[in-house]
């Protein structure tokens, strides 16, 4: 599969482009793949919001936005609108450096994760080595960002919802890459696009393209995304946020556009978490007939990746916000044990002298036992939480009469 | 065209001026933690230090260790280091000034340095890398190998120091009752 970049240069030499300045088309070339993303990403960020606001108006039983545009879908833009006419405030006593660059920075390290993300085959900014790598080592900017802007604007409030950002950001990349390691150790590469080609599936010379890694990592797939889910301060794990009672965190000094750079660039971390959820695990541009028909790659791609940013939101529109105790605590005694100990067992596993059905069965059969813990912990802790905080709100008086919430039915 | 009484230079390349951008950043981000006046700037200065070198690392095509670099020196070594500065008392807010009475002895250990590595760089025949890598090549899996065969014990023994600074590290913050 011919690459974009080379497509775009040979049009180039072919509409008569002389080959000395070869420097001058390949510019131009890189330049327009840029250029394209980064817009595309702008413009994406408008519909992200709008299927936010949809998704979670139809969960609460209302119609969402309906006045500007079809469906409303030009309500995002009148907002921006507004953002861009507001005033911009800048508190007296704001360190003017880390002030301003901390927004900039929030956005530049979440639109830099477009780059290695596989849109199709041969579709794909820069396939490098270390792709996987790259992703992870996007997130430090993001907590860099978040400390900037808790400290430049001069108010403890911002500097300790800062600490909460980067306590949360750090405690759950771990298990967030280890998770993502699992389908690395499986295809033995860190290129986005050969992990791509590699979740195909022939059915004689006909390309499925539905093995899919979730099938086979069901346990590494749940972490990353639980883990994915933190890392964008997506409900449950928004207490960073939590919008009606914190006011918003770290970012609480800014206003106008700066403050529209933070919200941007949550919402299209979220979508790109999830891009990279489908390119991991859920076939990346794979799908019936994507090898024959190249343009279905990337419509497969961003038809995943839409269905999972759905999936977040339904999840935020039904899911409790947890506590920031419970929130380190799931991360780091469930988490984290449980990720390195199915990646240990992974790489036993593979190393086995065994047919590799037998390893594959046995790699599956690991990933589903994480999956089981990983409920019933999360299970078993609900059950006490409801418990407990029965408990804490009835009537004083009625305390010794409470009684378990054990249904009979056994939930 | 008329002909010019010298020779132009040679336009830059494109990865020259990549480079010349890069160098850039590292070397004002290196003045900035030596010459800013506030510790949280100094920082700053240090993480766009660490960007420029793992730059420095891309342009020379090895983008594991660019990656690594910006993975362990920004995201963990400078969150490290601004936390520490953060939860210093007095050392937040306020200007702290750049030089101390060591300045002078500083100025000319640095100038030794810069002439001994300078002197260094020339000296030494480098040795040229023969293949480039193509692509598709897995480098990481090479170094994989390197790291479990040939040089097993000290990959073990930096695994062990990792775990009794983080032994270490639980002891000190552990609550004490």
């Amino acid at each position: 599969m011919m690459n974009w970049s080379d497509a775009l240069i040979q049009l180039q030499y072919n509409l008569g482009a002389p080959q000395e300045l070869s420097w001058l088309v390949e510019g131009i070339t890189y330049f327009i793949g840029a250029f394209v993303i980064a817009n595309a990403a702008l413009v994406l960020a408008l519909l992200l919001i709008w299927i936010t606001r949809k998704v979670i108006s139809r969960i609460q039983d209302r119609i969402g936005p309906n006045r500007l545009g079809p469906y409303g879908l030009f309500q995002t833009v009148a907002d921006a609108m507004k953002l861009l006419s507001k005033e911009d405030i800048k508190p007296k006593s704001a360190d003017t450096l880390s002030y301003f660059i901390a927004p900039i920075l929030s956005v530049v390290g979440v639109l830099m994760a477009l780059a290695v993300i596989p849109f199709g085959a041969g579709l794909i900014g820069a396939d490098l080595n270390v792709g996987v790598l790259y992703l992870v080592a996007l997130g430090s900017i993001g907590i860099m960002a978040a400390l900037m802007a808790g400290w430049g604007s001069n108010n403890k409030y911002a500097l300790l919802a800062g600490f909460r950002v980067v306590a949360q950001l750090l405690s759950y990349e771990i298990p967030m890459v280890l998770a993502m390691f699992a389908p690395v150790l499986l295809v033995g590469t860190m290129r986005m696009q050969a992990l791509s080609q590699a979740q195909s599936l022939y059915l004689g010379p006909i390309n499925l393209g539905l093995g899919w890694f979730v099938f086979l990592l069901p346990g590494a797939f749940l972490i990353y995304f639980i883990a994915a889910l933190a890392e964008s301060e997506q409900t449950p794990f928004d207490l960073l946020e939590a919008e009606s009672e914190l006011i918003a965190g770290f970012h609480i000094e800014y206003s106008g556009m700066k403050f529209a750079m933070f919200f941007l660039a949550q919402f299209l971390n979220s979508f790109f978490l999830g891009a990279i959820a489908v390119a991991l695990f859920l076939g990346g541009w794979q799908g019936p007939f994507a090898g024959q028909v190249p343009l279905l790659g990337p419509i497969y791609f961003l038809a995943k990746t839409f269905f999972v940013y759905i999936v977040i939101q339904w999840i935020k529109g039904t899911f409790p916000r947890v506590r920031i105790d419970q929130m380190m605590q799931f991360a780091w005694k469930v988490l984290v044990p449980l990720v390195l100990s199915l990646i240990l067992a992974q790489m036993i596993i593979m190393k086995l002298p065994l047919p590799e059905w037998i390893n594959m069965l046995l790699v599956l059969v690991a990933n589903i036992a994480v999956v089981i813990t990983v409920l019933n912990v999360m299970g078993n802790y609900f059950k006490r939480e409801q418990v407990r905080s029965k408990r804490a709100f009835a009537p004083k008086s009625l305390i010794g009469t409470m009684q378990p919430v054990n249904s009979p039915s056994g939930d | 065209m008329p002909e010019l009484p010298f020779p132009l230079p040679p336009l830059p390349t494109v990865a020259q001026v990549i480079f010349i951008l890069i160098a850039v950043l590292a070397v004002v981000g290196s003045l900035m933690v030596v010459l800013a006046r506030n510790l949280f700037h100094s920082a700053l200065g240090l993480v766009a230090a660490f960007f420029g070198a793992a730059g420095v690392y891309i342009v020379a095509e090895a983008e594991f260790i660019g990656v690594s670099q910006v993975l362990v020196y920004v995201g963990a070594i400078s969150t490290l280091i601004t936390f520490a500065i953060m939860l210093t008392r007095g050392m937040m807010f306020g200007a702290t000034s750049p030089r101390n009475r060591q300045s002078g002895t500083a100025a000319i250990i640095t100038v030794l340095a810069f002439i001994v590595l300078a002197a260094l760089l020339r000296a030494i025949p480098w040795p040229q890398v023969g293949e480039p890598i193509t692509d598709g090549q897995a480098i990481i899996a090479g170094l994989g190998y390197a790291f479990v065969n040939q040089y097993v014990v000290p990959f073990l023994l930096l695994a062990m120091l990792l775990l009794v600074a983080l032994a270490g590290a639980i002891m000190l913050a552990r609550d004490r009752k």
